[in-house]
């Protein structure tokens, strides 16, 4: 597929040693219906897509997520709904056997309303988890001690939040985002608050290598197009990260020369 | 036919009923039913026992083969909301263009029904309320509404009084509502009864227990197989619902896309002299349908399960919450009843009508929430479809062949 040079992003995200082609990761949840789900995900270029392993029918059954996109996406199982630490453990093994894949997006809700994470429980789920030999990619806090114990436990990726789950929020933290994938020695992937386009693009601009969003797809208008927006926003994120932005300006500094002009 | 299990009904053909039947739509011509095909239909709920009333109203030797007692699947289980309004959400406009014209055609269908069986459907026309219990709700529901007026849809945005109002039961902490006057319900137990009635009356034939196979020769469909008995019809029509995909004697590769989609519901005993509301209520994490005869019902779990039928402490649980938060006053009421059923699903929650791509075989299900709302206009569509052969151009658009065609933006996740 032809790449316009000027968005062509020539380095990969590398997680656990895979090479991926898409930095933006995909929710599965609460679309309209199954072909919208199946369009907005051509859309978004992903090539990961999570669903909660206790949301899915796993019996093999026709017509189910895993039937229809198993063959065309890495499935990322993750744990939504968990809450505690032996809830999570058995959630992940059964992702583990069901979808043969030992990834696994780690979630301990400690909060019903917020849906904020409980990072004692994750702490230690985490790393139980690894010491089973999972890849694990927790959802946490935006806070950079939670973010660097969980990549010193062996987590291959942190996934801090940007907003509440779900809301739409954008991101609350943006200099705290900045710092913790300044100092993540694993890939940082922003995870929740996405609510359009300029969030996803503001998340890579802040150094974060990747970004996984669901509602503000699933729950737009027009979900194929904000699917195409949102990979749109990524790449353009991550470019102009990459390019080097401008230092900040009080004053004015004309574009154009000022000597020389006609008449002068 | 000593083969048949008991329990299986035949009754004689009686005259099609002739009083307002056919009003506002083509008029049938019954005085050459020799002449008229032979239908075999697989699965006696709402669907194809509606179905067969229209073909056996309309001179056909209709036979209707259910896998269980008629009825009973996803028609029972149902809630029975005609609800083409305030079910719409973005993406899913398209179905606006059966589900709308469906909802019109349905007072008139009610009264055919009631005449042509003798019983009363439950009619109930006092519109739907959608509450917001919180500013967040309030937000979400004048996005939707304008999303929803933005495709015709007639809505009234009421304030916390103003909802209060029209039902003195919702929780003080209304913050707002959407009343959709259109959004109308049926008593979906009562109409599958009055179906059976009127289908068989008009002469149509009802095997119930009787697992039938589509019967394939030469690439079409012949009639049907129970066991080892062989019934041929002219058309066979596929109306089984969550179990469409599963009926024995199709060919693989007809992989039919539709999926059973567990909905747990609940019903509460309200006194009916005295009921608690009178509109259907959408609250933002449960519906309440209250009935004639003082039943209550709230709904529903969406969840891919597969056909596990539990009724689990969970989604009983988050239901009576959801209900509770609207209207506090029902934590009184006795329970009548928890249950489980199973919605056909189609991928794109759109039902699958019209062709198969297989001689005789003709498709009826696929109908997701709202096979009880789609019941008028499929059932006429589907016996125009039987009796002249051209698919109505209203069901043009929800033939199998939309998810066999290529998708235009699938290269990109290959890029």
């Amino acid at each position: 597929m032809p790449q316009d040079s000027l968005t062509k992003i020539d380095d990969h995200l590398v997680i656990a040693g895979q090479t991926l082609r898409s930095r933006l990761f995909m929710g599965t949840a609460g679309y309209p219906n199954q072909q919208v789900l199946l369009d907005a995900l051509d859309a978004s270029g992903a090539e990961i897509v999570t669903a909660s392993i206790r949301r899915l029918n796993l019996a093999g059954d026709a017509e189910t997520l895993i039937d229809l996109l198993g063959d065309r996406y890495r499935f990322l199982p993750n744990t939504a709904g968990c809450a505690t630490v032996k809830d999570a453990i058995l959630t992940a093994e059964l992702g583990r056997e069901a979808l043969e894949t030992d990834w696994v997006k780690l979630e301990l809700i400690g909060d019903r309303e917020t849906l904020y994470p409980d990072v004692e429980q994750l702490l230690q789920a985490a790393a139980a988890l690894v010491a089973q030999k999972f890849v694990v990619l927790p959802y946490c806090n935006d806070d950079p001690v939670t973010c660097r114990k969980l990549a010193d436990l062996g987590c291959a990726a942190v996934m801090p939040l940007g907003a509440l789950i779900g809301s739409g929020g954008g991101i609350r933290n943006p200099a705290t985002i900045e710092l913790i994938a300044a100092r993540s020695p694993v890939p940082v992937i922003l995870d929740a608050g996405i609510g359009t386009a300029s969030d996803a693009a503001l998340a890579m601009e802040l150094g974060c290598a990747g970004v996984l969003l669901n509602t503000a797809v699933a729950k737009a208008l027009s979900p194929v197009r904000m699917a195409a927006a949102m990979r749109d926003a990524v790449a353009a994120g991550h470019g102009a990260r990459h390019a080097g932005r401008i230092p900040k300006r009080d004053y004015a500094e004309p574009s154009s020369p000022q000597l020389g002009l006609i008449g002068a | 036919m000593g083969c048949w299990p008991d329990g299986l009904a035949e009754i004689k053909p009686t005259e099609p009923d002739t009083g307002n039947a056919g009003e506002g739509r083509p008029v049938i011509d019954t005085t050459h039913a020799s002449s008229r095909p032979r239908v075999a239909i697989i699965g006696a709920g709402a669907i194809g026992l509606a179905i067969g009333w229209r073909l056996a109203e309309a001179g056909c030797a209709v036979e209707l083969f259910e896998r269980g007692a008629a009825g009973r699947g996803a028609s029972w289980a149902a809630a029975g909301m005609l609800a083409a309004g305030v079910e719409t959400e973005p993406g899913e406009q398209p179905l606006l263009a059966l589900t709308r014209p469906s909802q019109a055609l349905w007072p008139v269908f009610a009264q055919e029904l009631a005449a042509a069986s003798g019983l009363d459907v439950g009619y109930r026309d006092e519109g739907t309320l959608v509450v917001a219990l919180t500013r967040d709700d309030a937000e979400q529901l004048r996005n939707l509404a304008q999303f929803q007026r933005g495709c015709g849809i007639e809505l009234t945005w009421l304030d916390g009084a103003g909802a209060r109002e029209r039902e003195p039961y919702l929780t003080p902490r209304v913050v707002g509502a959407v009343f959709s006057p259109r959004d109308h319900q049926v008593d979906n137990r009562r109409l599958v009864t009055a179906l059976i009635a009127a289908a068989t009356a008009a002469g149509a034939r009802l095997y119930e227990h009787t697992n039938a196979s589509v019967d394939l020769a030469g690439g079409r469909a012949v009639g049907v197989r129970c066991g080892d008995r062989r019934v041929p019809a002219d058309i066979v029509v596929l109306a089984a619902g969550a179990w469409s995909r599963s009926v024995d004697g199709l060919p693989a590769d007809l992989a039919l896309p539709v999926r059973p989609i567990k909905g747990q519901m609940l019903a509460l005993r309200m006194d009916p002299t005295a009921p608690l509301i009178r509109h259907v209520v959408w609250a933002p994490k449960a519906y309440l349908v209250p009935r004639r005869d003082g039943r209550l019902l709230i709904g529903a779990t969406v969840e891919e399960r597969g056909f596990d039928g539990a009724n689990t402490a969970g989604a009983i649980y988050g239901l009576l919450d959801g209900a509770w938060r609207a209207v506090p006053a029902l934590e009184e009421l006795a329970i009548d009843e928890m249950w489980a059923g199973f919605r056909p699903g189609s991928r794109d929650d759109a039902p699958i009508l019209g062709p198969s791509g297989i001689d005789g075989l003709v498709l009826a299900t696929g109908h997701h929430r709202n096979g009880i709302l789609l019941t008028p206009i499929t059932a006429d569509g589907i016996r125009d479809y039987v009796l002249t052969g051209a698919l109505p151009e209203v069901l043009q658009p929800f033939g199998l062949a939309r998810f066999t065609r290529p998708r235009p933006v699938a290269a990109a996740a290959h890029a």
